[in-house]
């Protein structure tokens, strides 16, 4: 079996979030990147899957040279080899594209990514690239099994509820907890990394359907109001009189 | 051509969201001078789609095909892309949920549209240049984007948009997009709702009151349950309380959990983690009640208690049953 897994590069959870030149681009300064926690889901369960059936897991990035530390990072937990595409991804449907010209050229049998990434939290890639390619798109899973050689049973997250899918391979799917436990890379996973092959590849074609026009943050709040709490029940009068939102 | 609008039932009833949805999409409709359009898909009472006239919908399509009860990804976009080709829409909107993000990926790529989610503000229309406001970086900030494409897709982030009230039926029409069986391949074998116990579905509530370890362990559980009730709420936990496996994943909220944006945001024993706030500082108003006078969650609340969470919200109850509803 063949599991393409496509990670992004995003601003560690703990970031304070700024932006430079007028307010058009994000601030890198100072910033640590990691593997988007969403997508850490599809990777480990991407390599449980071949740990149980055997194949191969390949680790698809669609991003600059900065974001290479992280793919070894990836292939350090476990898979095979990657590919980055060298570009800057400009926005969810140009990632797409390139997702599915890799899918397309390398036959995967399953493509799976984060629900959304927690930079600019689309939620759209995964579809798109199931469009894009003709096939299923099961979001947003939070549970993955083969059934046999050629079907998979997702668990997908509905409003209050869940759905419970078979689906044919291949099929595009998104990942959120607890669909795996995320591993941390060990010395010898860290050591074989650096020898697994990485692939650089050119972006196809260049459309992109939305503009980043500026950024802005939200107003800071206007302080805190503390009731004593011997008192707590004096809260439930100011949310009712004051803030009106009982 | 009209702005279309997908409306999502639920028990019968249009969601909270959809009306939000269909709020925005009439407000647009004006600014473009045009009329809105609903499309309800799945069980829905016939007088709550006429209803939809009180947020400017002046049509409503609705395809009442039982095999579209359950949700289904390819027949749901083939239903949507055949009411917009109808309808000449050029402007499509959704609220931000699971289904809302399931089909509009797939239609964006369809009708070779611009799609933006997570929408909080009305587009700022000048001339041909259409940008609309986002929330990104899991609620630390916002981007302006404009959507470059003809057709525009846009999914609107619950709980951003005041629900409009301006008097009205909508004329319902029966709509079909004769799908067929392959459309049904992909239909889920099984769908399974969580026994809310007559409470409120978490990513629709207004009031969410929500718990972390403070709480001191499961057994205490039953006092956010009893504030939720009074206050008319739905649960939530923290991610601690979640990965101990005190509460199931589907309540936390957070940052890699459930975005919220209710009106009142209840947070109880909660230190306030940069990772839980992403998940909750859009809320309008939030309450902290956290035994230490240092947890950084009070730096982002309008309301604090410094206290014991078993002794304060005991007093919060009593105060609770206490109101006149």
């Amino acid at each position: 079996m063949k599991i393409l897994v496509c990670i992004s590069n995003v601003p560690d959870t703990t970031s304070k979030i700024n932006f430079t030149g007028d307010n058009k681009e994000f601030d890198k300064n100072g910033v640590q990147f990691v593997i988007n926690p969403w997508d850490e889901y599809a990777l480990t369960r991407a390599i449980e899957l071949k740990e149980a059936k055997g194949g191969n897991v390949t680790v698809l990035n669609v991003g600059e040279a900065d974001a290479e530390p992280n793919i070894r990072k990836a292939l350090a937990i476990g898979a095979d080899d990657a590919i980055r595409v060298n570009a800057h991804p400009k926005d969810a449907f140009f990632v797409a594209q390139q997702i599915a010209a890799v899918a397309k050229e390398g036959g995967y049998d399953m493509i799976l990514m984060g629900k959304e990434s927690i930079d600019y939290n689309g939620s759209q890639v995964h579809g798109m690239v199931g469009e894009l390619l003709g096939i299923p798109s099961v979001v947003p899973a939070f549970k993955l099994d083969m059934v046999n050689d050629n079907t998979a049973r997702l668990e997908r997250e509905i409003e209050g509820g869940k759905e419970v899918v078979e689906v044919q391979l291949p099929f595009v799917a998104s990942a959120q907890q607890p669909m795996s436990e995320p591993r941390i890379p060990n010395m010898r996973g860290i050591m074989t990394a650096r020898t697994k092959p990485l692939k650089v590849v050119e972006p196809v074609g260049n459309e992109a359907k939305t503009a980043y026009t500026s950024f802005s943050k939200p107003e800071k709040k206007g302080g805190v109001r503390m009731i004593d709490a011997e008192n707590a029940g004096e809260l439930i009068t100011l949310l009712r009189n004051e803030a009106k939102v009982l | 051509m009209s702005v279309l609008v997908l409306v999502e039932g639920f028990n019968g009833e249009i969601k909270k969201s959809s009306l939000e949805a269909a709020s925005y999409g009439s407000q647009v409709a004006q600014t473009l001078g045009t009329t809105a359009t609903a499309l309800a898909i799945g069980e829905v009472h016939d007088d709550a789609l006429a209803k939809l006239g009180e947020q400017g919908i002046s049509r409503v399509l609705y395809d009442n095909d039982p095999r579209l009860n359950n949700f289904v990804t390819e027949a749901y976009v083939k239903v949507i892309a055949k009411a917009a080709a109808q309808e000449n829409s050029k402007v499509i909107i959704f609220s931000n949920t699971n289904i809302g993000a399931a089909v509009g990926a797939r239609l964006a790529v369809r009708l070779n549209g611009s799609l933006a989610t997570n929408v909080t503000q009305l587009p700022q229309i000048n001339g041909s240049s259409f940008t609309v406001t986002r929330g990104v970086f899991s609620g630390k900030a916002f981007a302006d984007v404009e959507l470059t494409s003809d057709v525009k897709i846009i999914a609107v982030k619950k709980n951003s948009i005041e629900i409009t009230s301006q008097g009205g039926t909508a004329t319902v029409e029966k709509f079909s997009a004769e799908l067929t069986d392959a459309d049904f391949a992909a239909a889920p074998k099984e769908t399974v709702m969580q026994d809310t116990d007559g409470g409120v579905l978490l990513p629709e509530a207004e009031i969410v009151v929500s718990g972390g370890r403070g709480l001191k362990g499961p057994e205490n559980w039953h006092l956010i349950e009893e504030l939720a009730k009074e206050l008319g709420a739905a649960t939530a936990c923290s991610k601690p309380v979640a990965d101990i496996g005190w509460r199931p994943h589907h309540e936390h909220v957070g940052q890699t959990g459930i975005t919220v944006s209710p009106n009142l945001y209840i947070a109880i024993g909660i230190s306030g983690a940069i990772q839980h706030l992403a998940g909750v500082n859009s809320s309008k108003v939030i309450v902290v009640i956290n035994k230490d006078p240092e947890a950084p969650f009070f730096k982002a609340a309008d309301y604090g208690i410094v206290g014991d969470a078993l002794e304060v919200v005991p007093k919060l109850i009593e105060a609770a049953k206490a109101l006149d509803k």
